[in-house]
């Protein structure tokens, strides 16, 4: 998601950018003795939110392909909807601001932080997170395939950020180069390092075995 | 020997659960009524709460409790508390108010009033054994596991006449062996320097979040850890309950490096609250918080004085480390260090000095390779000034200085159970192409300048003493079950192979149990400092030795004769030499069921753990049942080493490089995953790289608040910064202490990429060393310009 895409979204949905950071931290990053402590744990409840002030509508959002229908308060993100709404839990949190791509989606095909994109912003869109990668009879999408046979994961919990990153990638571009995928893939960080395994997967997936890297 | 599953790749079970989202990490489940937790934490580094006053918060619509110091049992100090009203360091957690969401659960922090009294801090440890500043607790300044709890200060005249040395007055712990004088005195060259080694954020992706229930007086609890078994003595005592009233989920782990390995308190916090409440609770912790109590690596100041002879034998060494704590007790890489200098270069006299300090910054935990990897990020540098001083090769030094088969480690001398590290070394230099690369070693192209370098590193390997447990069920099936959890590396999977290769099973008749307590688990050891394949090997092998012996035993009472008469091919239990006399491995678990006794756990050996027992009597009756303690012999102390070679451009005008080619070569025994060991070496590169050029915490001295409190702050390597090109290999030589040979290699993977890296941007430069880490551009850049650098040679916490 670059600049100019967050700015057209926004436009779009008639929201500036400082409301957009207004609404996310609204109730949920006080500013206090603790203020250091937090940003960004908002709205996240399996039942009607008992915040004064805060309404939930009830939207409909295209959800691997599912129209779901959820209740959503004005400034919850979308990773805290699939995940705490619609059970979604394979899109993970790793740090909630937009820094690690743990919680990477797409919406109509694009990349997202779901950790940084408001729910009510999905409306009408198509979203597609890690549990609607599998193809009609349950087997693997070719990139998570990939992923298998190329060892990829190791701890795993970037992996699923890791994943939907690379097929929209393959999407967009079906046969990248090797610094290509490199570029494509900076905005998904994994601690464990498993930076090579997964290019090396991005790379079998295309079809692109000159650029598979083992060995000595 | 050739093996059947040893040597060959496989796809662990738990990695398509991983590509899909399936796989469950603590904060993935839900329980019914759960509450949200939050914690508040300090704002100050060192203060004394006076007085909370919750009132306003708790009568909050949706709030439903509170968790006060009062409310929990702490550890002595200087151990970590689970809640504390002294709070030793910014984000110290003092309280927990739950509520039926977390916005309110945060909404109702703020109404809660504490009444705070600022106590005198510092993020300086070196600073503040000055006999005139103060100390980061009221109850004393020093000690570590191994060093009493004590206040011990330096004195003035220790500081004054330090020059340009570190101040180095009394130490808390020393050792020496041989003659260091005379070592030094018949030194050509002494080599003599302060350094630091910066503390680093572990950074794991997933935060450590924790969920907890309590079901027919037993607790549930969902934790982020690395280890499985291990946690759950610790856990429920501070929980306050019999570890059998424990069940711990941890089926996977979004990383921990160490920082996850043992029990911690906010493993505890949701299932003491939840048990107040009467709810399932879930306390989700944020990017921030993990960078306050998430931990850090063990920073070092330091004085290494290093003698060598012509030749570049490295004959003494006298080492003094200053090891930042953290408000609380944490690890003891001071200690570690000198054991790292002196199985790496065998020098023939050495001093050790060591000091472990507190300091009111967050606490600290081991983080892959403690104080072993510190020391040769600092070690190998100077050992490559010592070659350009003494002209000789750098790979030539090397190998003049590195130990032998059973290599001595550490004060007492102790040999290395296997040490193939020159093995790694020629491998590696023949594999890079060394002598061929040195040709364009210093080469310009333009701005930028190509260096090529070594790195080596070492850890130990491993322990004995834990159990195995498995099970072979009248369907055929094998059960293997473990308890050491983990930490992504597919040890947990490559070890259960082991006993699979004795049984000389198809590895798809094979079904892992781990993850949970209920799954029956035998008490093993942790996963961290590179343990798992060497300890789990041998607990593996043992099961699996029990379960053969009970085969062949139940087939000579079936069809006569002795058990050794008896072998097995995978699938059935034959006479030798009459194959057709024999029975199916289901058929002789049907009749380990009817035999009982120890056939089908019944009976249990005596000296195995209290958890063990626990979990082979719940699977009695089930099968044939292999259970037994490893009691093997150990000759010498399990170790694992690692080299690197490794090829930079580095651009003078920006102090940037780009690392061009990366090789790691393992000594990790016989290799046990091939395709494992190769992600391990790559991405043990990887963590290196962060740790040599970018990572570290940094702190306000004045107000004592951490500056480092997300990635974008302590940035660890991304897709860009790590190599273009990575390299691997083993030695592939077995270790002798371990039944079929392997040992484990996960922490050197890293400190000889790290190593490699210093060395190479040092070489870069016309051979300075600047005896710190991380080596950041603006460093660069400063002694390219003759400009002095921004931190003071001992300044710590800074950047």
């Amino acid at each position: 998601m670059n600049e100019a895409s967050i700015d057209a979204e926004l436009q779009a949905r008639r929201l500036s950018r400082r409301e957009f950071i207004k609404r996310v931290i609204a109730s949920g990053a006080v500013a206090s003795s603790a203020s250091f402590v937090m940003g960004g744990l908002t709205g996240c409840s399996p039942r009607p939110a008992a915040v004064a002030g805060s309404v939930e509508r009830l939207i409909s959002i295209d959800v691997n392909g599912q129209l779901r229908r959820v209740d959503v308060l004005p400034q919850e993100t979308l990773a805290m909807t699939l995940r705490y709404k619609l059970g979604l839990t394979g899109t993970k949190l790793g740090c909630d601001r937009g820094e690690c791509g743990a919680c990477t989606v797409m919406i109509d095909g694009t990349t997202y932080y779901s950790c940084s994109t408001l729910t009510h912003s999905v409306r009408n869109r198509k979203v597609v997170t890690v549990e609607g990668l599998r193809g009609p009879n349950g087997e693997l999408h070719p990139v998570q395939q990939a992923f298998v046979d190329e060892l990829g994961p190791q701890c795993g919990f970037c992996t699923p950020g890791q994943v939907v990153a690379a097929v929209a990638l393959l999407q967009k571009n079906p046969s990248p180069t090797r610094e290509q995928a490199r570029h494509a893939m900076s905005g998904n960080l994994c601690r464990c390092g498993a930076y090579d395994n997964y290019l090396n997967a991005i790379m079998r997936a295309s079809g692109n075995t000159a650029e598979i890297h083992h060995g000595a | 020997m050739a093996h059947k599953l040893l040597g060959h790749d496989f796809t662990p079970h738990d990695v398509v659960a991983k590509v899909t989202g399936e796989a469950k990490y603590a904060e993935d489940f839900r329980a019914e009524g759960m509450v949200f937790a939050r914690l508040l934490s300090s704002p100050y580094p060192h203060a004394r709460v006076k007085k909370i006053d919750a009132e306003a918060a708790l009568k909050m619509p949706g709030v439903v409790g509170i968790l006060t110091p009062d409310d929990v049992k702490n550890p002595p100090a200087p151990e970590i508390p689970l809640l504390t009203l002294e709070p030793g360091y910014v984000g110290a957690p003092i309280l927990l108010v739950a509520a039926e969401d977390e916005t309110t659960a945060q909404d109702a922090l703020e109404k809660i009033h504490i009444d705070y009294e600022p106590l005198p801090f510092h993020v300086d440890p070196l600073a503040s054994l000055h006999p005139d500043k103060p100390n980061a607790r009221t109850d004393g300044n020093v000690g570590a596991q191994g060093v009493k709890f004590q206040t011990l200060k330096w004195t003035r005249d220790d500081f004054a006449n330090a020059g340009s040395r570190m101040p180095m007055g009394k130490a808390a712990q020393e050792w020496t062996f041989g003659d260091v004088d005379a070592a030094f005195a018949k030194a050509k060259l002494i080599i003599d320097e302060p350094f630091v080694h910066a503390s680093n954020s572990h950074h794991s992706m997933e935060p450590r979040t924790a969920m907890a229930y309590w079901q027919n007086g037993k607790c549930i609890l969902h934790v982020s850890s690395q280890s499985q078994s291990f946690i759950t003595p610790a856990l429920a005592g501070m929980i306050g309950i019999a570890p059998t009233d424990l069940v711990v989920v941890a089926e996977y782990c979004g990383g921990g490096f160490g920082s996850k390995g043992g029990a911690y308190p906010l493993q505890a916090l949701p299932a003491i609250f939840s048990k107040k409440l009467n709810r399932p609770v879930m306390m989700r912790i944020s990017r921030a918080e993990e960078y306050y109590h998430g931990s850090a690596r063990l920073g070092f100041q330091g004085q290494v004085k290093l003698g060598f002879a012509e030749d570049g034998k490295l004959l003494a060494a006298d080492l003094y480390v200053i090891q930042e704590n953290g408000a609380c007790n944490s690890f003891f890489d001071f200690r570690n260090a000198p054991d790292a200098l002196t199985v790496l270069y065998q020098p023939e006299a050495m001093r050790w000095r060591g000091m472990p300090v507190h300091a009111n910054s967050p606490i600290r935990s081991a983080q892959r390779g403690p104080g072993y990897n510190q020391m040769a990020h600092i070690m190998e540098p100077l050992l490559d000034r010592a070659a350009r001083e003494l002209k000789i090769d750098r790979l030539a030094i090397r190998l003049k200085n590195v130990g032998g088969l059973n290599a001595a480690i550490g004060p007492q001398r102790t040999p290395a159970s296997s040490c193939y590290l020159k093995e790694a070394l020629e491998k590696g230099a023949e594999q890079f192409g060394w002598q061929q690369r040195l040709a364009r070693n210093g080469q310009r192209n333009g701005s930028k300048v190509t260096a090529i370098a070594i790195g080596q590193a070492f850890h130990p390997a491993g322990f004995n003493g834990f159990d195995g447990l498995l099970r072979i069920l009248p369907t055929g099936k094998v059960h293997i079950h473990t308890g050491v959890g983990n930490l992504g590396t597919f040890s947990h999977s490559s070890t259960a192979r082991i006993a699979a290769e004795v049984l000389k099973l198809d590895w798809q008749d094979v079904v892992i149990e781990r993850g949970d307590t209920r799954r029956n688990l035998p008490w093993n050891i942790g996963q961290f400092g590179s343990n798992t394949n060497f300890t789990m090997a041998r607990t593996n092998f043992v099961a699996a030795t029990d379960a053969l012996d009970k085969l062949k035993e139940i087939a000579a009472k079936r069809f006569g004769g002795t058990p050794e008469g008896y072998d097995v091919d995978g699938k059935r239990v034959f006479r030798k030499g009459s194959p057709g006399v024999s029975m199916s491995y289901g058929e002789a678990a049907q009749r380990a069921i009817t035999l009982g006794g120890k056939y089908d756990g019944h009976e249990l050996p005596k000296d195995i753990n209290p958890m063990t027992q626990v979990s082979a009597a719940a699977i009695a009756g089930t099968g044939l049942v292999g259970v037994a303690k490893d009691n093997l012999p150990m000759k010498g102390a399990p170790s694992a080493f690692a080299a690197a070679f490794v090829e930079i451009e580095l651009d003078t005008e920006t102090g940037k490089y780009t690392i061009v080619d990366y090789l790691g070569i393992a000594d990790c025994g016989t290799v046990i995953h091939p395709s494992g060991l190769e992600t391990q070496i790559k991405s043990g590169a990887v963590q290196g790289f962060g740790l040599a050029g970018m990572e570290r915490i940094v702190y306000d001295p004045q107000n004592g608040l951490p500056a480092s409190v997300g990635f974008y702050q302590a940035k660890p390597p991304t897709y860009g910064d790590v190599a273009r090109r990575f390299r691997t290999g083993a030695v592939d030589l077995p270790d002798p202490s371990s039944p079929l040979g392997t040992k484990g290699i996960g922490e050197p993977l890293l400190g000889c990429a790290a190593s490699a890296l210093l060395c190479a941007i040092s070489e870069a430069i016309g051979g300075h060393v600047f005896n710190r880490t991380p080596v950041v551009p603006d460093m660069i850049l400063n002694h390219l310009a003759g400009k002095p650098q921004a931190h003071g040679v001992l300044q710590v916490n800074c950047q």
